[in-house]
């Protein structure tokens, strides 16, 4: 899925570690928090898999930004958090 | 004692691992030993660099915001094999703050090994959640009317902030103005000032 800057996204709410070994760049405290595309950083071998020298397919990965306060439910209004996130991560709101 | 022992164990698997490599040709000796040298003379005066640059030459400040890599490389900085740089521009309505919260993810090629800090759980957990509190800590107070944004330095790139130049620098060549210019100021934490 192509997110174009400005699309309105959504972190998916899911938890891959409870599974079974992982490794992720994805941040908890993101998890199900909505955020706003930036722009393309452009396509990557998938680190999830580079991880555990599996074949790793090119990923999108993106500059989603997040309200920081919504995020926290503290802080000052207006400030920001900007956070790369892969594309199997993100969702269209 | 232990420390030396581990020291031993340390530079005992290094040396297999070097061999292993060497014997399997995935890479030499000379490659290994070039990449350690480009790393230990990796440091913030070669970020400070690129941001006097970008302070007295429009042209080049345009080139490092669209492609940090490539201003790097313009400066004679070594960025093969490194990670693309991105570069944050700080202005007078939004401060850039940068941290990884999952690891240490740092743009080493130009600023070198990070500070024990950047690496520390407390920076890591408390930079995202409260960055005005966090930089506070070294003084740092924004001005009224200044967003912060903290770049976490989750995946593939590396961060640096291009910090806004201080007021009363306004005559100074490039080599006075990098000399200002200090890690932190690059990471976000604290912000350039004249005379330091």
């Amino acid at each position: 899925m192509i997110f174009a800057p400005g699309t309105r996204v959504r972190v998916k709410d899911d938890w891959p570690e409870t599974r079974g070994p992982v490794h992720l760049r994805t941040p908890h405290y993101l998890r199900g928090m909505q955020g706003t595309v930036m722009r393309q950083l452009g396509t990557y071998p998938n680190p999830e898999d580079l991880a555990f020298a599996r074949p790793a397919a090119n990923r999108a990965l993106y500059h989603v930004e997040f309200d920081q306060p919504a995020v926290w439910q503290e802080g000052r209004r207006g400030d920001e958090l900007l956070v790369e996130i892969y594309e199997q991560w993100l969702e269209p709101v | 004692m232990d420390t030396k022992i581990l020291e031993t164990d340390g530079e005992t698997l290094l040396t297999a691992v070097r061999e292993l490599l060497a014997a399997k040709g995935l890479v030499t000796n000379a490659e290994i030993s070039e990449r350690i040298a480009i790393t230990d003379a990796a440091n913030p005066g070669q970020g400070a660099r690129m941001v006097a640059k970008a302070w007295t030459d429009a042209s080049y400040r345009a080139l490092m915001l669209s492609d940090g890599t490539k201003a790097a490389e313009e400066l004679g900085i070594p960025m093969r094999g490194a990670p693309p740089l991105g570069v944050l521009e700080n202005t007078a309505e939004l401060h850039h703050l940068v941290v990884c919260t999952l690891c240490s993810c740092y743009p080493r090629a130009v600023l070198g090994y990070p500070p024990f800090w950047f690496k520390s759980a407390a920076y890591r957990a408390r930079a995202v959640r409260d960055p005005r509190g966090t930089i506070a800590e070294w003084g740092t107070v924004l001005p009224d009317g200044v967003k912060v944004r903290v770049v976490d330095s989750t995946a593939d790139y590396r961060w640096m902030v291009l910090p806004l130049r201080p007021a009363g620098t306004e005559t100074w060549s490039e080599d006075q103005l990098a000399s200002i210019v200090r890690e932190g100021d690059m990471i976000g934490v604290t912000v350039p000032v004249a005379g330091v």
